[in-house]
Formats: C-alpha cells, structure tokens, sequence
C-alpha cells in the first residue's frame, strides 16, 4: 500500500483574455502562486508535469523553468486533450505514489482566447480529381457530409442520445443547466464570464449546434493553474499551518474508453467516466452522497446532464429528475460546478483539470469566499478529453 | 454512363447502394475504417457485412456554425440501423427540431457530392425520414 498524497499548494490565474500575457507567463504565475500557497520552492520540487495542449511538442515545462527556476528536476509533457492538466496532476502523484519524489509540481496552461470551433474549425476545399485516402478511403472532406466533427455538434449528440434513451430532455432542460451555471459564475471572481443569463437569453442567443447555443458551450479564454503535491511523510515533517492546509488526494484515476458498439462513431464518454468514478469512490472510501461539492466537465450543456449519471449522482437514467430536483444548483444536496463551469469561468483546456482541482481545494479549506459551500469536506473534481482520457480526482479536508 | 466514386469506400454503390462494414470474425465487432486489428476482442480476421438501410435516429445535432465551406444548417446524427451505429447526415428534411425527431425511422439515401475535373461523380449518402412516417 504506498502511501498518501497530499495537494500542499494550488493556484490558478484569472481565466479570460490576457493579451499582454503568453503561455509561460501565465504558467509561471500560476507555478510561483502554487509554490508559494504551499510555502515551498522550485528547489523542492523533484518532479515537473507540464502540460499545454496547444503547444504540445514544444516543451512548456523546460520554457516554465527556463522563467522560475532551472534545477534539473525530470520534466514530463503531457498531453491528453481536455484532460492534459488531470494527466499532468496525476503524473506528479504517481511519481509520489511511486515513492521517486517527496514533492512535486503540475501545472497545466493554455492561450485560447479568440480561438474558434476547436476541431471541425477548418476544411480543405475539394481536390480535383477524385482520390481516396485515408482509412475511410474518402474521396473528399466528410465534416459535414458524414455527420460533424466540431465539439458542439458531437457533444449535442452526446447529450440528445441521453434524451433518447431515458427520455425528458429539451432544448430549455439543457439552457436552464446553463442558467445555474452562469448563475454559479458571478460568485466567482476569477471566471471569465460572471454574467447571470436568464433562460430566455440562453434559447435566443447565438445557436452554434442545436441544442447548443453560445453560453452553453465552453468559453475559449486564456488561464493557467499549478498544483504543488507532496508524500504524506514528507507533509509530517511541514509546519502545522501547512499540514492544516493540506488537502488530501483521495482518489487519482485516469481511464481511457474501452471498446462498446457505438465508440467509433459517436464518442462514447460515458463508459469511461464511469469507470473511473467507480474506481475513484473504491479508492476514497466515499460515494457519491458523500460528496460536498462537485466541479464536472461541463464543457457542454448537453454534456453536463451526462455526467450527473456517469458520476452516479443519480441512480441510472435519473439525470433529468436529479437536475429537477435542484439537488446540482449551489444551494441543492450535490452541488455541481459552483464555479460557473466551463460554460462560464471557461475552459483554457490544458489548465481545466488543475483549475477544477483548485476550486475543490479552496473550498474545502473554506477559503472559497462568497461562494464558500459551507462545511464543505469531499469534493470530487472530473474531466474529459475526447479521443477519450477521463480523469477523475476525490479531494478530502485534512481532519 | 457517367463513371461514379463512392465518398468513402465503405459505401458500396450499384442496384442497391448500402454501407458495408468489417466484421471481426472472433467477435462480431463491426467497423467501418481499414483495421489493424478489432478493438474489442485484439482478433485480426474480418469478413465484409452489409449494413440494414432503414433504422431509428438515436441521436442528432442541427449544425448552425461550421468550418468554412460547409453548408450550414445541416442534421448530423447517429443512425442505428438494427443493431449497428451509423454516422451520418439527415437528409431530405427541414433542418429544424420540428422535423428531425428522437426516434424517427429513417432510410438510406445517397446523392450526387460533386463532379472532379475527369467528369467522374462523387456519389454521398444519408438517411432520409421515411415517407408517411408520423414524426
């Protein structure tokens, strides 16, 4: 049995437009605000996972170090789509868990402000001649003419499918999923958007893919987050002021989807949220009822009411009753995304699943302000990356 | 007689144009791209099956913002024709939530892509409402 993980500092920046800033820049700030939340430095670090999606190959963590500190610790890249800073978190506790490192650092950022349809964003024009290539021996483009590859249009379908098989869903039940969010938002000074939508604002904003429209899809903005985590001996040997700060890592799980009917047509995300929330509430010791607080990936509208159910907040096909029921709103049982989500903080991908960790911390260390949820002790954080990588972390207040 | 490409080589065309998929023999797994192996099972051989051309629309989206050079609105679903997923477009229909439905029994249809510099034509295909359906 190795021993326990515990989160010893996090920050994360002001997510939204930082024109004046670029992606080390935000990094950094986010690393020397976690270094210095833990009360520790660069120095103490023994092992750096870095990950920046949009720049992947090019070597975020030694461009971080070359800014805050070059020790000549082992830098490990990562990318894992909407899920890198879940994967980067995760590579620095399994180094603890692995017992190379008594400490190490995560940090996840991404430049997006003003970036459009993320995939299915660009389309070669037609060739001449009919050619096939490629795996599906196409002659021409098939976005748009064999269904769509952009994020909004496969996550609609993800949330439609839902709606399909258990019934109860609207346009207006996925734009009132909106509303709390961006409800949530105003509470939270580092969202990007802090602006509370009516439903009525929702349904007639931009349609982007139905039922999706504009503020039910993730906002692009710039954001950083960095997570310094420690060995459970190693936090004994801390002042008491850290220890007591200390948040432990109950749960670390990363899962991929494994192979169902559908997976290669629609992307299948919820096998493998599943899986790792099964295996993540095993690893805690806690259910979901146990749950104070829940930050999930709600990168969609139509992908939050799906995730109610993968993370088993609701019994089988009881998403709809269960957001009816007001249980996700932050006064509700299980309150889900009090951040405002990533429909209204935002969703600088590579720094969401550090970012979601930090909003679980803060409250469970009751330092969450005005949007403290009260007496908070567990707290799960989930994200997804389509392709797909899901991670899953369970936070507990030290006692 | 104009010289006709499918979009994809897994459209078969002919007397009676249908999607054809790889089975993997070990396990039944159905797949529509060239394979290494299955999936599911690590199994290596296939055997080419026809794919039912009506079934039920289990899933869709209305595409209102696309890439450049895609005409939009158009309804992207997911199709299961008897058991097997099949991506497509839902075509020879108002592009609205009025007329595209959870449920609604579709039928394959192809058409006309375009015509290359060699005057061949690229035939594409979708799933259309079926006629006298009442969603």
């Amino acid at each position: 049995m190795s021993e326990a993980v515990w989160i010893l500092g996090i920050h994360m920046t002001k997510f939204g437009k930082n024109p004046d800033k670029d992606t080390v820049d935000l990094a950094a700030e986010a690393t020397t605000g976690a270094l210095a939340d833990g009360g520790v430095r660069m120095k103490d670090m023994q092992i750096l996972a870095a990950g920046n999606l949009m720049g992947a190959g090019l070597g975020i963590g030694q461009a971080l170090q070359k800014q805050v500190g070059q020790t000549g610790i082992p830098v490990y890249n990562v990318s894992n789509a909407c899920a890198t800073g879940a994967t980067a978190l995760r590579t620095a506790i399994m180094a603890v868990k692995a017992g190379e490192a008594d400490m190490g650092l995560a940090v996840g950022v991404e430049k997006l402000a003003g970036a459009g349809l993320l995939a299915g964003g660009s389309r070669s024009g037609d060739k001449d001649t009919w050619t096939p290539s490629g795996r599906y021996g196409a002659v021409a483009p098939v976005d748009g003419r064999i269904g769509t590859e952009t994020m909004p249009g496969v996550f609609a379908q993800i949330g439609m499918e839902y709606g399909h098989k258990y019934g109860g869903t609207s346009f207006e039940l996925f734009a009132r999923i909106s509303e709390k969010n961006h409800a949530h938002s105003t509470l939270n000074p580092l969202a990007a958007y802090q602006k509370r939508m009516s439903v009525e604002d929702i349904m007639n904003d931009v349609m982007i893919a139905y039922p999706n429209t504009r503020p039910m899809c993730s906002a692009n903005c710039d954001g950083a987050a960095a997570a310094v985590v420690v060995s459970d001996s190693k936090l004994k040997t801390l002042s008491r002021e850290q220890q007591a700060r200390a948040v432990k890592v109950a749960a670390s799980v990363l899962t991929t989807d494994p192979w169902q009917e559908s997976c290669q047509v629609l992307p299948d995300v919820n096998t493998l949220t599943r899986n790792a929330a099964t295996q993540a509430y095993e690893q805690a010791g806690v259910g979901p009822a146990d749950l104070d607080l829940v930050e999930l990936h709600d990168c969609f509208a139509t992908a939050e009411l799906v995730h109610y159910d993968n993370l088993m907040l609701c019994e089988p096909g009881g998403a709809v009753a269960f957001f009816e029921s007001g249980a996700p709103w932050r006064d509700g049982s299980t309150p889900v995304n009090v951040s405002g989500g990533l429909q209204s903080k935002g969703h600088p991908i590579a720094a969401t699943g550090i970012a979601n960790v930090w909003e679980v911390c803060h409250h469970l260390r009751g330092e969450a302000g005005d949007r403290q949820i009260e007496g908070a002790r567990v707290g799960l954080a989930h994200v997804i990356g389509l392709g797909s990588a899901c991670g899953v972390h369970i936070l507990e207040r030290a006692a | 007689m104009t010289e006709r490409i499918p979009l994809v080589d897994y459209l078969v065309l002919g007397d009676e144009p249908h999607l054809s998929a790889h089975e993997c023999t070990s396990c039944g797994a159905r797949f529509f791209d060239r394979r290494n192996a299955c999936a599911g099972c690590e199994g290596t051989e296939f055997k080419d099956v026809g794919i039912a051309r009506e079934g039920i629309l289990r899933a869709f989206t209305i595409v209102s913002f696309a890439a450049p050079g895609v005409p939009v609105p158009f309804v992207a679903g997911v199709i299961d024709c008897d058991g097997t997923s099949v991506r497509a477009n839902v075509i020879n229909v108002e592009p609205d939530a009025d007329h595209v439905t959870l449920g609604m029994p579709v039928r394959f249809a192809t058409y006309v892509v375009g015509t290359d510099s060699a005057g061949v034509e690229a035939i594409g295909f979708g799933f259309e409402p079926v006629e006298g359906s009442t969603r």
